[in-house]
């Protein structure tokens, strides 16, 4: 595996059987990622995007073919060991934030951070810098319910980024907010790429978000149908 | 490890916190564990009142003699030829008018209680100087002692809390005969208490006893030491007589009434599934609830043991304050209330319930048995729920 590639799909199906029925949401799928790259994946409703997502998030897995990281095969890991390795490697963004209601923006932020053996001081070091970095530090100690739905996807992003990730996974990450603030999301999004070297994937239904992203995919019935590269 | 043990208390202060979200479900939960601990320790404090009473009435000093064969003073029947030869023996201790004996009565009367304004039978026993010297602890709370030889009684501090009618100085009618109570005694507590003493010769003339008396009652020289008087009973064929310490006596007696602890904990026991079914059906829906947090969580890293402690220390925690509330209620309601139930001599025995440290315990024991068995299954659902099927759910 070239130095570059950072993710590779080599050959992966999924399917459901659902009563007597077999869904097959892909079949022989490839694909590479390449570190640094912010790719969009875009297709219709039941393409198989947020599917794809949860594969390269080790949260699903593939009925058939192989999942690499980083040169390691991922998709034959132990649910734990699985566990483990998504605690190290992955930040997840979603579309409605997911944030903890119970549980201050700081809290929320440090969540990833518990799963590391870093001391409280540090963890605290490393929230303030994450919170810094998308803007909120004078958020830390409000409530999701005390904030905007753009703010809430910022401590989302926070929370993506505190542990120090090398693959961003974002589904639909703009889903839930006005063009203006998803316009704010997908430009920290961008800068978090290019000026932190982050490698982001992000499903999204919108074009214009797509268009923040280095690389568009069309994924429909389970096929990349078209890649299309943003200048 | 550090980060599991993180990773533990982070998953259960957040279902502690989202607790007011399952407000009345929650409730629920804390309130059906609540009744069930109260009734348990209801029970298990009237049994433990009772058993107290019983067996506090009891010495290793002293030997109770009965008719062979009778299980209760109310059955037995001994001669004054019998009591003499009792006298006799060896084994018994002496001050300096002789053998510490005591040849007592023991008949039933009646009287009003106060609770339902019911009759119900209550023990008069007619005893001597030495007879009451024998009790522990026994003592006058008020008034004086009875009079040899007169229609005078002192009544048990029992007697006097339940029954109407026998305060100092009131005349009380059993069948023809009238009574005046001159004194209220004191045992500690214990089964004497039901009690109204009254002079032995007086009560034999008045119920017809002639010579005869029911028990001997004699202290021992050796605390438990019966076998002197055992020997004396084999080798002398006109003394049918069992011996027992009064301990043991007592216990037998207080042992009937074991079945309330054993009742207690059957319908506890039958309570507590019907808690830990509205307990199990409060922990599903605490997981439906936080099916999209349980799975965002684990999607960041946080393993399925997490998810399993968090669930169940909810439930714990839910569980337990249920026990503490109705180990609090049991104690408010229920420490200390007197009353009074048929002893094994068809009397009347008062006594108080008693929630003890120990009964706390068994309750506490209680309310965590349900908290846990109520928390495992949610809590296996949440941990071994799919990720992908856990969002699905939560969405």
């Amino acid at each position: 595996m070239p130095q570059d590639v950072l993710f590779q799909l080599k050959g992966v199906s999924k399917c459901f059987v659902k009563g007597k029925e077999k869904i097959t949401i892909f079949e022989d799928l490839d694909l590479t990622i390449n570190r640094g790259d912010f790719i969009a994946i875009m297709g219709p409703s039941g393409s198989g995007k947020t599917t794809l997502l949860n594969m390269l998030g080790g949260v699903d897995q593939p009925s058939a073919g192989e999942i690499w990281f980083d040169g390691a095969r991922v998709d034959n890991l132990s649910e734990g060991a699985l566990t483990r390795w998504r605690a190290r490697n992955i930040g997840f963004i979603f579309q409605f934030y997911n944030l903890m209601p119970m549980l201050n923006a700081a809290r929320n932020v440090e969540l990833p951070l518990l799963l590391t053996k870093l001391s409280r001081a540090q963890r605290k070091k490393h929230v303030e810098t994450a919170l810094a970095l998308v803007g909120l530090s004078d958020r830390a100690k409000h409530m999701p319910g005390e904030m905007s739905g753009g703010q809430q996807q910022r401590v989302a992003i926070a929370r993506a980024i505190v542990s120090d990730p090398q693959l961003l996974l974002c589904d639909e990450p703009t889903g839930d907010l006005d063009r203006t603030t998803a316009d704010e999301v997908l430009e920290m999004l961008q800068l978090l790429n290019r000026e932190h070297g982050k490698t982001i994937v992000m499903v999204t239904h919108d074009p214009a978000a797509a268009k923040y992203a280095k690389q568009t995919l069309h994924l429909d019935k389970g096929k990349f149908v078209q890649r299309e590269l943003v200048a | 490890m550090g980060s599991l043990f993180s990773q533990i208390v982070t998953v259960t202060a957040m279902n502690i916190r989202s607790l007011p979200r399952r407000l009345w479900m929650s409730l629920a939960m804390v309130l059906a564990s609540a009744v069930v601990v109260a009734v348990l320790l209801a029970f298990l404090a009237m049994a433990k009142g009772f058993e107290a009473t019983m067996e506090g009435a009891g010495s290793d000093r002293v030997a109770i003699l009965m008719r062979e064969g009778a299980a209760a003073e109310l059955n037995s029947v001994l001669t004054r030829e019998q009591v003499n030869l009792v006298a006799e023996s060896a084994g018994i201790a002496r001050d300096a008018q002789g053998p510490l004996i005591s040849p007592e009565l023991y008949v039933i009367v009646d009287g009003i209680k106060k609770a339902s304004g019911t009759e119900a039978n209550i023990p008069l026993r007619g005893l001597n100087a030495k007879g009451m010297a024998m009790r522990e602890n026994m003592h006058l709370l008020e008034g004086r002692m009875f009079t040899p030889g007169t229609n005078e009684m002192i009544v048990g501090a029992g007697v006097l809390r339940e029954f109407d009618g026998f305060e100092i100085g009131k005349e009380v009618r059993f069948g023809k005969n009238v009574w005046t109570v001159v004194g209220i005694f004191s045992t500690g507590g214990n089964v004497f208490e039901s009690e109204l003493w009254a002079d032995a010769a007086m009560v034999q003339a008045h119920y017809n006893r002639g010579s005869s008396y029911q028990t001997i009652r004699v202290q021992l020289q050796t605390p438990g030491d019966l076998a002197p008087l055992r020997e004396t009973i084999e080798r002398e064929p006109r003394l049918n007589l069992d011996i027992q310490t009064e301990r043991d006596y007592f216990a037998n007696q207080g042992e009937q009434l074991r079945y309330m602890a054993i009742f207690g904990r059957v319908i506890s026991f039958v309570m507590a599934l019907g808690a830990l079914a509205g307990a199990l059906n409060t922990m599903y829906t605490s997981v439906a609830d936080r099916a999209k947090e349980i799975a965002t969580l684990r999607a960041l890293g946080f393993g399925n043991f997490s998810a399993f402690c968090g669930t169940v220390a909810e439930a714990l925690v839910l569980a337990a304050a249920g026990g503490l509330l109705g180990s609090l209620a049991a104690f408010l309601f229920f420490d200390g209330l007197s009353t009074s139930t048929l002893g094994g001599s068809f009397t009347q025995v008062v006594f108080s319930f008693e929630v003890s440290p120990d009964l706390f315990m068994q309750g506490a024991a209680l309310a965590l048995f349900i908290g846990f068995v109520s928390g495992f299954f949610p809590a296996w659902r949440a941990a071994r729920v799919p990720v992908v099927v856990a969002f699905r759910n939560g969405a």
